[in-house]
């Protein structure tokens, strides 16, 4: 068969394994980005938390997914088979690109402008939203982005542990040694990957100061 | 002018100021008082305590030991941001929001004092003109598309716009090259006189402390060694002050010394 055909007759189950995978990456972007921003604005003025917390994220980076996975099936609440962990993984990858580029972006305005704020009179909430957020949002959105496509090429892995997404065809592809199953997973995660590279992309185009 | 000072009629007084940092005394034992309609220049080298004192004044540092008075209250009494709104606060790296347009920058005072807007447009106006920008022209800009003199004086319109009575200034001017540096000089002196306000204005430069100053609070390693009125300055015998003027001399000398270069290398 060939791909085209292939693609075609199983253009339902694509449909719905992307769908699978859009929500399981979206899941664990909500979460990394609900923490993340958070705690990267919390590292600003803290030398020894921001090493402490930063040290921690780059060694989590540095596991391999696979491994990931297996480590998180044991944990209790957070482990098991299926989606619940694969999030929790994927969360887990994503929060390093989001607390660092948070924590540059913060630590990198102006400390002039910062002077001027405080010295005209405005409160550590005004100069947060009004000043050092907008200043920094498109540090922050190149983190998102990074941790969006990070988090798009893991999610493949995480059919593994019986997630689902669009890893289950190229698990099952390379199980039945057929280049066409596995391009029916790989090509609409790359498509997937790339296109919200672009649109992330523009945003953070329009967003730069 | 919403000038209120104090009932002694200050606008702002020190005694015995000290600030420690880490246990190191930065410094120590500071007086002196201001009045409405008076600037006084802090003078001094790097480091001498001048921009610290300075930040004491409006509680971006807190001081250490002794008191500070802002109309008449007890800093202490007041709450930091209600004393900071009051106080208008240019430095020399201006800071102005590079994501706010002029407009908004000058405005920005005004509208967290919940202005109504009509009052908020026509004051940023008000400043624009007395700061001598031309409104239609500049309102609209960001910071990156202004010169080093515009945006020093946007940062003045800015620290004015909420009619504070009190001004801090920290060699404002010290950042810009020494053409525009000297227009902005004498247009501030001028805005100065007119204005009513109480000015403590930071600067290493004797000649702008002169310029500006109706008085000279000298300081050294922490210390203010005196007060003076500019003329008494220049005949102190004070060792520092000496220093200053000698400085001053040697200026000059450079300057008419110029003349007699022509055709060679300014060192022989």
């Amino acid at each position: 068969m060939s791909l085209w055909n292939f693609l075609v007759n199983y253009r339902a189950e694509i449909f719905s394994r992307t769908l699978e995978h859009l929500l399981l990456v979206a899941a664990a972007m909500l979460a990394a980005v609900l923490v993340g921003i958070p705690l990267g604005i919390g590292l600003v003025g803290r030398q020894n938390l921001r090493r402490w917390v930063l040290g921690a994220a780059n060694v989590i980076q540095t596991i391999p997914s696979l491994a990931l996975f297996g480590f998180l099936i044991p944990v209790p609440f957070l482990g098991g088979i299926g989606a619940r962990t694969a999030t929790v993984a994927l969360a887990l990858y994503a929060l390093l690109p989001i607390l660092r580029n948070t924590y540059t972006g913060i630590a990198g305005v102006d400390p002039a402008v910062l002077e001027s704020a405080r010295g005209m009179g405005m409160t550590p909430a005004q100069i947060l939203w009004d000043v050092q957020l907008p200043l920094s949002v498109a540090v922050i959105l190149a983190g998102v982005r990074v941790a969006m496509i990070i988090c798009i090429g893991v999610a493949t892995i995480a059919a593994a542990i019986g997630a689902g997404g669009l890893g289950v065809f190229i698990f099952r592809g390379v199980a039945m040694v057929s280049n066409s199953v596995i391009l029916a997973g790989a090509i609409p995660a790359a498509l997937l990957a790339i296109g919200v590279d672009l649109v992330l992309g523009l945003v953070e185009q329009k967003l730069t100061p | 002018m919403n000038t209120a000072p104090g009932a002694d009629g200050l606008a702002v007084e020190l005694r015995d100021v000290g600030y420690c940092l880490d246990k190191r005394q930065i410094v120590s034992g500071v007086s002196f008082k201001v009045a409405p309609g008076e600037t006084l220049a802090l003078l001094g080298r790097s480091g001498a305590g001048k921009t610290t004192t300075l930040k004491l004044i409006n509680r971006l540092l807190e001081t250490s030991s002794g008191e500070i008075f802002v109309e008449g209250r007890s800093q202490l009494e007041w709450d930091p941001i209600r004393l900071r709104r009051r106080i208008g606060y240019v430095i020399q790296d201006v800071g102005l929001f590079p994501h706010w347009t002029v407009e908004q920058n000058v405005a920005m005072v005004p509208r967290l004092e919940s202005w109504p807007e009509s009052r908020v447009r026509q004051r940023v106006r008000e400043m624009l003109e007395l700061v001598g920008l031309d409104v239609a022209k500049f309102a609209a800009r960001k910071p990156s598309e202004l010169s080093g003199g515009q945006r020093q004086r946007v940062g003045v319109a800015r620290a004015l716009a909420a009619d504070p009575p009190i001004l801090l200034m920290d060699e404002p001017f010290g950042a810009l090259d020494p053409v525009t540096r000297a227009e902005l000089q004498r247009e501030f002196r001028e805005l100065a006189a007119r204005l009513e306000k109480a000015i403590i204005f930071v600067t290493h430069d004797l000649r702008e402390a002169l310029l500006i100053g109706t008085r000279i609070g000298l300081f050294a390693e922490g210390r203010l060694a005196g007060i003076y009125e500019p003329d008494e300055f220049l005949h102190s015998t004070d060792a520092e002050a000496r220093a200053f003027v000698d400085s001053l001399g040697t200026e000059d000398g450079r300057d008419r010394s110029l003349p007699h270069v022509t055709g060679r290398g300014r060192k022989a």
